[in-house]
């Protein structure tokens, strides 16, 4: 039982991981129908910064709390910063294009950005200071489910929660919501569709760079290449909770996660990837719009 | 005789020649002739060039002291191009020219494929760089050596470490499903069942790079191993024992040359200490290292290249085995390989009944305060 216990929680850890990546990814899509694949290396560009900001920090003596709230709050503008530039350069051009041309130019970007990374800081692995501190209260369950992972969770769904009543209940969610159901429509009833495509896309890496620490702080390492593979793993779980759909994201995170963490528990870690994606698959076969996708005409 | 620096080449040669050509009027001078085979030309030259180089290295300085058993040292030199099909040329040609001995060849394939030729005209062969297993391990060639450890080497020394020296008996064996990691862990799995002594409880292959290693750490766990032994490389090793430590797991672990890597300890920080590795043996302080990568310098104007040192030490054990059989006879020359100790840059080494160097190659070090630390 307690191994069973084990891998739920273990699953929700990964799924969650998931699910803050996919967030950023079901956004993106929702309002322009983009698969924003440079979405990986916002995640990686925000676990870069938060880990050159902390060492800056802990050379100057700045206590535990501040270094983590200042240099995840720095990692979050400049990963912001980046998201908007990318959408700025690479995809605000080619918006009457054919659908195919900015899916390259996505691709394009994520290139740029990983070899960016890569000569402007290293090739190589560098370890990531554990941010988050061991709660007191979590002693006795450590060796179930470490206090990261909490952490982890518990952010994951109170995004999930302030996402949706951003986009449910305010202003500026209706209009998201009025740009994904019909540009030129909602243009012509006075919103600014490109402030609302360049606010989303603030958004989204608002949450890739969240992921990027948390998941950083969680595994104790990165490089330039953990975007690709985690953003690889984030977006099949957008597809498999249908991807525009916020609840949908996560849920699909978490039952990827826990997909994985069973596959490898019971059966064994070298199907692990077999068994997640035969489900997308299955799912998709049964319901190609995913688990919790609408028509189209509900996105965002 | 001296060939002044500024005499050209040509007359160097001819005085060899003519040196040669009269000395060969006494039977007992006859020059002793080693060849050497291996990639002198193609893509993989820059493996085979080194031997060459250490050879004439080793050999000029032999002929310089006389020779050896008072005969003088003929190289003769092979391009096999590393492929199997002109390698059985290649043996050919030095067997019609009856050769003694042969430093090579230097690819696995290549090699195997040459040996035969070799083993029926009863000649010795040895490469310093050869890693197939089988090459020594199925016993179909007596006269094969070789100064390089094989390819299951280092998991001979993890399983070897883990069941003598720790005692071990109950094994975790975990793969990144790569090329270097799963053969390694293959190997480790086939030794730990044949010793019989400890029981192999789990066996898997991890993906690498993914982001949560949870799952397999609990399976671990849950399967009650004493250690895991995992083929791979650092990041993975180091994502496994960070979450082991956290979730309280004392589990011993032991991996290959792909952890032990000062990268692993910075990133694994205090939970790194008391990770086992095996790596190469270090004879960068080797005082014959030194010297035979200065004589190269000296000789060359270039830092030596790939295989440098094993060829060195494999032309060293060659000549020692003829000086101490005091002949150029099969049985007495491949004896003396197996019983005769000698000095090499690689430190002293034989060879065993298989035709493995014995103490070259890998061994086990441990991270203590940050550090990896040989164990002896």
């Amino acid at each position: 039982m307690e191994y069973f216990l084990q891998l739920l929680l273990g699953g929700l850890t990964r799924g969650s991981i998931y699910a803050l990546i996919a967030l950023g990814y079901t956004m993106v899509y929702g309002i322009i129908e983009l698969i924003n694949f440079a979405h990986g290396e916002i995640y990686m560009i925000g676990a870069f910064t938060a880990l050159i900001m902390s060492s800056v920090l802990t050379l100057y003596g700045f206590n535990e709390v501040s270094i983590i709230v200042l240099s995840s709050l720095i990692a979050l503008i400049y990963s912001s910063a980046y998201g908007f530039t990318v959408e700025k350069i690479a995809y605000k051009p080619l918006r009457g294009a054919p659908r195919l041309s900015p899916l390259i130019s996505a691709i394009g970007m994520s290139i740029f950005l990983q070899n960016y990374v890569l000569l402007a800081q290293t090739s190589d692995f560098l370890p990531f200071p554990t941010l988050i501190p061991e709660f007191n209260f979590m002693k006795n369950y450590e060796h179930v489910f470490g206090s990261t992972e909490l952490v982890i969770v518990v952010t994951t769904v109170l995004v999930m929660i302030l996402l949706t009543i951003l986009i449910k209940f305010t202003k500026i969610g209706r209009a998201m919501r009025a740009t994904a159901q019909d540009k030129k429509m909602a243009m012509l009833v006075g919103i600014n569709v490109n402030k609302i495509i360049s606010v989303t896309f603030i958004i989204g890496s608002v949450m890739a760079a969240i992921g990027g620490i948390l998941i950083a702080s969680h595994i104790g390492q990165i490089n330039f290449y953990i975007g690709f593979i985690a953003g690889i793993k984030a977006f099949t779980a957008a597809v498999l909770g249908g991807i525009g759909s916020i609840p949908g994201a996560v849920l699909g995170g978490f039952v990827l996660g826990w997909t994985e963490s069973f596959a490898t528990g019971y059966v064994s870690s070298d199907y692990e990837d077999v068994f997640a994606f035969a489900l997308l698959v299955l799912i998709l076969i049964f319901r190609p719009e995913g688990i919790l996708g609408k028509s189209s005409s509900q996105k965002v | 005789m001296k060939c002044m620096m500024n005499t050209s080449l040509l007359t160097c040669i001819l005085m060899v020649v003519m040196t040669v050509t009269l000395s060969c009027t006494k039977p007992e001078s006859q020059p002793l002739k080693v060849g050497v085979a291996g990639p002198h030309s193609g893509d993989l030259a820059s493996y085979g060039l080194p031997s060459v180089k250490a050879a004439e290295l080793v050999i000029n300085e032999t002929n310089d002291k006389g020779g050896i058993l008072g005969r003088r040292i003929e190289l003769l030199i092979e391009d096999d191009v590393c492929k199997p099909e002109l390698a059985t040329n290649t043996a050919t040609k030095l067997v019609s020219q009856s050769v003694h001995i042969v430093l090579g060849h230097i690819c696995s394939g290549a090699t195997k494929a040459a040996l035969g030729i070799y083993k029926d005209s009863n000649v010795p062969v040895i490469s310093p760089s050869a890693t197939n297993p089988d090459l020594t391990q199925s016993g179909d060639y007596p006269n094969f050596f070789r100064t390089i450890a094989s390819d299951d080497a280092q998991a001979k020394l993890e399983v070897d470490f883990a069941l003598d020296v720790l005692k071990l008996k109950k094994i975790a064996v975990l793969h990144d499903k790569g090329d270097y990691g799963k053969g390694l862990a293959e190997f480790v799995k086939g030794f730990i069942e044949n010793s019989g002594r400890a029981e192999l409880v789990l066996y898997e292959g991890i993906t690498p790079g993914a982001v949560d290693y949870s799952a397999v750490v609990q399976k671990i766990n849950l399967s009650g191993a004493d250690a895991v032994i995992f083929g791979g490389y650092h990041p993975e090793a180091s994502k496994i024992v960070m979450l082991m430590r956290k979730k309280k797991m004392d589990t011993i672990f032991i991996s290959d040359d792909g952890v032990k890597d000062i990268t692993f300890i910075k990133i694994a920080g205090e939970y790194a200490e008391g990770v086992y590795a095996t790596g190469p043996k270090d004879v960068s302080m080797n005082p014959l290292a030194v010297k035979a990568n200065e004589a190269h310098k000296k000789t060359y104007g270039s830092d030596p290249g790939a295989f440098f040192l094993n060829a060195y030490a494999a032309a060293q054990a060659l000549l020692n085995a003829i000086e101490k059989s005091g002949s150029t006879d099969y049985a007495k020359v491949t004896h003396a390989l197996r019983t005769e100790y000698v000095e090499t840059p690689l430190g002293k080494i034989r060879f065993d009944d298989k035709g493995d160097a014995i103490g070259v190659g890998f061994s086990m070090f441990q991270v203590k305060h940050g550090r990896y630390v040989e164990i002896n």
